[in-house]
């Protein structure tokens, strides 16, 4: 089915039966949503919104109420729908008496006939080439996370699913992970990710969908959500009383002889740099601040 | 092959558990403490011995098996790695199976290690085994087998705590349900003797797999009794597996 999308769900529903009387809590609401293959599908939401709940209905570990899910134009619990998916938990715990090496070997073998990458290849590929002979007890957070994306990565899959991938880790760990995502989708793969980290969202997904409260909210490419209007300006100053920069916008902070000034009216921008020119003073930084992912995410959780 | 990884893992994970070693150690102790009960016997030692020996051997058993197969699902659960491992494409039953032949090939292990040190001290004794102390041990196999199925039911939906509660009871009542068959042949015909007998082939008689009468007494083991326990054996693990089977298949990872 070469025309099918990577993944594509439709009008999903989960509720949870809660307390002793059994209240019904509905968990997702009817998020239907399409990732189209070789993209980058950044899957946005605060926590309990409801995006670990969607992950683990698309991997069969929840029954939905109602709705459909169709990997690659196959039915989500199908052995060829799981032959073509890697997952990576938030939080991944592992058989901790197993060596990493061991560990992969395990998951290797419950795809029988299907070819699967090699372990010591994979270990190479998240930086744990050194800790094949560790057992997983040993391990760090960061190093778990890692271990557990080259478990997703195993049947070199044709979609990956990752929940909270940079969660754990150090700013080097995730320039990493972020590394190998994006190697991903160089080699044609999509990825499913879910996060509330918006900064790195923004840095490497095509397109995002926003979930709130178990809905959806929004969807659709970064750049058609984010307006690349300047919202306000930030100017960092110095050699002049600040006193005298007032006139032109807020003053954030002020240290040494250094202002942090914002402005929003873009005409006093160009007036304060004449106004520095004219009293001798220096610019150190000049940064227009654009509408960020974090702009719309927040607007849109505080509106629902 | 897929449930041949998932066997062996909970193989390697069942044959780390200390609780294992310390229940073999416990049960070396009593067969070393039948061949002192028999000192202070009148009669026939050997009886002693391999009556006390073989009680020892299926008790311990059948603690290992609860108190390792309670957690055998539960702990995949609660530590999240049936999450991984069901993204896999392995199916549920396939899982279930592979977490039942893991437990089922470690207490086979651990049987043959406490049946090697039974068989040393009946042999420093008697100098001879019983053939039929063989046919007994296979019953005691079998009897572990279904426990364990009970045991890997439960812990399917319940806290290790609780399934090994249910499991227990389960063995007790299964030790005791044979007082029924002798009431229901005392009792006049009506709804109660109905009820009684309902309830007898509801419960489970475990003393189908208790042959140790013949064994200490030397007595024939007839074939149609060998094989009724045998297909009971076979048949009550086979349908508790499919309803483990069934509760695990359509239960939620929340």
């Amino acid at each position: 089915m070469p025309k099918a999308n990577a993944l594509e769900i439709k009008n999903l529903h989960k509720s949870f039966k809660s307390g002793f009387l059994g209240k019904k809590i509905k968990v997702l609401k009817g998020i239907s949503l399409d990732v189209k293959k070789g993209e980058i599908f950044g899957y946005l939401g605060p926590n309990g919104a409801g995006k670990t709940t969607t992950l683990k209905c698309i991997l069969g570990l929840l029954f939905p109420d109602k709705g459909t899910i169709n990997i690659f134009g196959y039915g989500h619990l199908s052995t060829q729908s799981k032959q073509k998916t890697g997952f990576l938990p938030e939080n991944p715990y592992f058989y901790d008496y197993l060596t990493a090496s061991e560990f992969l070997n395990f998951y290797s073998k419950l795809f029988h006939k299907q070819k699967t990458q090699n372990p010591d290849a994979l270990l190479n590929l998240v930086g744990l080439k050194d800790n094949s002979t560790t057992q997983l007890r040993k391990f760090s957070k960061g190093m778990l996370q890692r271990i557990a994306l080259a478990q997703a990565l195993l049947n070199d899959p044709e979609l990956v699913l990752l929940d909270e991938p940079l969660g754990g880790l150090d700013p080097i760990g995730r320039k990493e992970i972020r590394d190998i995502i994006l190697d991903l989708k160089q080699k044609g793969k999509t990825v499913f990710l879910s996060s509330h980290i918006l900064q790195d969202i923004e840095m490497i997904c095509d397109r995002v969908a926003i979930l709130v409260n178990g809905s959806l909210v929004n969807q659709g490419r970064l750049d058609e959500l984010v307006s690349q209007e300047i919202l306000f300006t930030e100017i960092t100053v110095s050699k002049i009383d600040r006193r005298e920069l007032e006139k032109f916008g807020k003053t954030l902070t002020h240290y040494g002889n250094k202002s942090l000034m914002q402005i929003y009216d873009q005409d006093k921008v160009d007036e304060i740099l004449q106004f520095i020119k004219e009293k001798k003073g220096e610019v150190h930084s000049l940064i227009p601040r654009t509408q960020t992912l974090e702009d719309i995410f927040v607007g849109m959780v505080k509106q629902k | 092959m897929k449930i041949r990884a998932v066997a062996l893992n909970t193989f390697k994970e069942a044959i780390r558990d200390r609780i294992l070693y310390l229940l073999l150690f416990f049960a070396a102790v009593s067969f070393i403490l039948s061949r002192l009960l028999s000192l202070l016997t009148v009669g026939d030692k050997t009886k002693i011995i391999i009556d006390a020996g073989l009680s020892s051997l299926s008790i311990f058993g059948v603690l290992m098996a609860i108190l390792m197969g309670t957690g055998l699902v539960y702990k995949e659960i609660d530590k999240k790695t049936v999450y991984t491992l069901l993204s896999k494409p392995i199916s549920r039953n396939q899982f279930i199976l592979g977490k039942f032949l893991g437990l089922i090939i470690t207490l086979f292990i651990m049987l043959l290690v406490m049946t090697a040190i039974f068989f040393i001290i009946i042999l420093l004794h008697s100098g001879t085994i019983s053939w039929k102390l063989f046919v007994s041990l296979g019953f005691v196999f079998l009897e572990l087998c279904l426990i364990t199925s009970v045991a890997l039911l439960f812990s399917c939906f319940s806290t290790p705590i609780l399934s090994s509660i249910f499991s227990l009871s389960f063995y007790l009542i299964g030790h005791l349900s044979w007082g029924l068959e002798t009431l229901i042949k005392k009792m006049s015909p009506g709804i109660t003797k109905i009820l009684t007998q309902v309830a007898y082939t509801l419960l489970p008689d475990l003393e189908n797999f208790n042959f140790k009468t013949e064994v200490v007494h030397n007595l024939p083991i007839q074939p149609e009794m060998f094989l009724f326990s045998f297909f009971y054996g076979i048949t009550y693990t086979f349908f508790i597996l499919m309803l483990a089977m069934l509760v695990f298949r359509k239960r939620d990872f929340i």
